[in-house]
């Protein structure tokens, strides 16, 4: 490593260290930002020399990601971003924390994929989903395909581990030559009614699809969720035991079996290191706090709100919504949830946007109780599950009253 | 209304939906509900044909191809056209609104719109994102608008139209005016589920459609205080 990417490096780990004893953050993102400072090649001196895998998509990357780090596992130490800092700066923090590893796995913003893969050289590329999220800021669907396609036309060493189930998915993977796909079904189809090739609609029918106008359709997939379980692709079928709940877990299970077995590692060795995970930064986390056992899950988008209710058990739900800058100004993807899954339970409501929460509910026929606060939910439920559902910044509000729970 | 039922089409959700446009149907469904009057909401996608009988008609936001698949279909259809000639209401949003006049701007390309409001719109050199507020023409006796915009495009009135707003906080058509009022439709860069915010304006297309001057109050409690805090926030 060159001198300058030494210093950058040094420094990067000082400043994280900094951050994390003064109580501002993870140090997951300031370390990198100094690093990069300093050396702005730094992102590429720390991969070079690793085998490293990218996840990204609008949903599941970090659970994936925390997935497939510990899947490699079997292989050696793994460097990998756990705190979903997703950023270029997250990942040189992380490269730089980790030390000289033979393995990275990068949970990758999907804005940022095409600058990371051009930086790091990946071994393997992940691509899980894509929908809309934060429409306010971030690129509509259709554009974020197209960047995704052009990336990997230019890099056709890489190989792809992509999404059979999205439509968008499968159009920016044709980029690439060497794929592998595996279904982990798509429950959000709101953002993939017309194809992104030729502009016609796609038709859907028992977990095909195929677009009307052009030859774009489903490829088979090699990795599926099939009931509880994985079916690699031998045709072997292999139980998956999570700790996470939810079935949306074991789609992301098997995308991080597929990426693991592109480094080698076959399904039987990488099982057991999945059900050593627990939470990931505090989502899926359950914490014991005055007789009531809270369990945090983080829901970004209207797909992942709609694979939070799934997960919720039938029990008190509390719902928080803000609308800062990491969640996006608007909050008008609340009319594309359907709340009606939580008409079985008692509902409570804060966050900075709560209004915008109540006038929705009302209109689903759900009710409710605002609250002002964290506390105030916890003592107004009684003793037993209370489920919280929170978008980004509304979950780390919560989770820092919960003493940063990971 | 034809008969006691009053019908609401959701143009198109397959190509205009592109955040939360459901809402205006659900919203206007719920508030005639409320008032006992019976309803039937439906969605017509782009492959089906345009039914012209229904009362109300919602059109919403959506990324540029949609929009010019859209006009294209909505022009070749012309059901939409007829409802329009025999007194239906329009909420028209964002894209939505944009194709109803006589052209717009997609993927750098000027297509026709529907020419069912005089305007024209082309791209602005940035684009407006944020919360909007404006004082709603007199005329219509409606509260102050409230709404969320995100938009890089910029419309032009012409004489046939009148200004739904003029905008005392963002940017709406140009700055100076927001959205565009004739007969019984209204056009709006207030996107998404513009109605959450104004139930006022919910309200009016239930009593256009239905031909009465007033409906029987309901418990605004929520959207009361929603209206507040995002008028204020507009206003910081």
């Amino acid at each position: 490593m060159p001198l300058r990417a030494k210093v950058a490096t040094s420094v990067s780990k000082t400043a994280a260290a900094l951050s994390r004893a003064a109580g501002r953050g993870d140090g997951s993102v300031i370390g990198g930002w100094i690093g990069l400072k300093i050396d702005p090649e730094l992102l590429s001196h720390l991969a070079s020399g690793r085998a490293i895998a990218l996840v990204s998509g609008t949903n599941g990357k970090t659970t994936t990601t925390r997935l497939a780090a510990a899947a490699l596992g079997v292989l050696g130490p793994v460097a990998t971003n756990s705190f979903g800092a997703n950023m270029p700066t997250g990942h040189t923090s992380a490269l730089a924390k980790a030390g000289a590893t033979p393995f990275a796995v990068l949970e990758v913003d999907e804005h940022y994929l095409a600058r990371v893969i051009d930086e790091t050289n990946p071994r393997v590329v992940a691509l899980l989903n894509l929908s809309r999220d934060q429409l306010d800021r971030a690129k509509e669907v259709a554009m974020m395909a197209q960047m995704w396609r052009t990336a990997l036309a230019g890099h056709p060493d890489v190989a792809v581990v992509a999404n059979a189930d999205d439509p968008m998915v499968v159009w920016a993977a044709r980029g690439a030559s060497h794929i592998t796909w595996f279904s982990a079904g798509q429950r959000w189809h709101d953002d993939s009614f017309v194809c992104p090739e030729s502009g016609d609609p796609i038709e859907r029918a028992n977990g095909d699809w195929w677009c009307t106008g052009c030859p774009l359709r489903r490829p088979q997939a090699q990795w599926r969720v099939e009931d509880d379980g994985v079916v690699d692709p031998r045709g072997d079928w292999h139980l998956v035991k999570l700790q996470l709940p939810g079935t949306v877990n074991i789609g992301n299970a098997a995308t991080a079996l597929a990426v693991a077995a592109e480094f080698g590692v076959r399904p039987i060795e990488a099982l057991p290191r999945l059900t050593t995970v627990a939470s990931i930064a505090g989502r899926y986390a359950q914490v014991d706090r005055d007789g009531r056992n809270i369990r945090l899950l983080l829901a970004k988008n209207p797909a992942s709100w709609l694979e939070a209710f799934d997960m919720a058990e039938q029990a008190p739900t509390l719902l928080s919504i803000n609308a800062r800058d990491p969640d996006g100004f608007d909050t008008s993807w609340l009319y594309d949830v359907d709340f009606s899954p939580l008409h079985d339970r008692p509902v409570l409501i804060t966050g900075d946007r709560a209004y915008d929460l109540a006038v929705r509910l009302e209109v689903n026929e759900i009710p409710f109780r605002h609250v002002s606060t964290f506390e105030e939910a916890v003592q107004s439920v009684p003793p037993g599950r209370l489920e919280v559902i929170a978008n980004y910044t509304a979950f780390q509000d919560i989770r820092a009253g919960l003493d940063r729970v990971n | 209304m034809s008969d006691s039922t009053l019908r609401i089409v959701w143009i198109y959700p397959d190509l205009l939906s592109t955040y939360g446009d459901r809402g205006n149907l659900l919203i206007l469904g719920r508030r005639a509900a409320m008032r006992g009057i019976p309803v039937e909401t439906y969605s017509v996608r782009s492959d089906q044909p345009m039914p012209s009988t229904a009362d109300i008609y919602l059109i919403g936001g959506g990324e540029d191809g949609p929009q010019a698949l859209a006009a294209q279909r909505l022009i070749s259809d012309g059901g939409l056209h007829r409802a329009v000639n025999q007194g239906a209401a329009v909420l028209a949003v964002c894209a939505g609104y944009q194709l109803f006049g006589h052209s717009f701007f997609a993927k750098g390309t000027k297509c026709p719109g529907l020419g069912l409001l005089d305007l024209s719109s082309d791209r602005g050199e940035t684009r407006a994102v944020g919360e909007i507020r404006g004082d709603i023409d007199p005329r219509l006796g409606l509260p102050l608008l409230s709404g969320f915009e995100n938009h890089g495009g910029r419309t032009h009135l012409g004489p046939g139209v009148a200004p739904l707003a003029r905008v005392t906080a963002g940017i709406g058509n140009d700055g100076q005016t927001e959205g565009a009022w004739h007969g019984k439709i209204l056009g709006t860069y207030s996107h998404g589920p513009a109605l959450a915010r104004n139930p006022a304006i919910a309200d009016l297309l239930l009593r256009w459609a239905i031909g009465a001057d007033s409906l029987a109050p309901v418990d605004d409690t929520w959207p009361d205080r929603l209206r507040a805090e995002r008028l204020a926030a507009a206003g910081a």
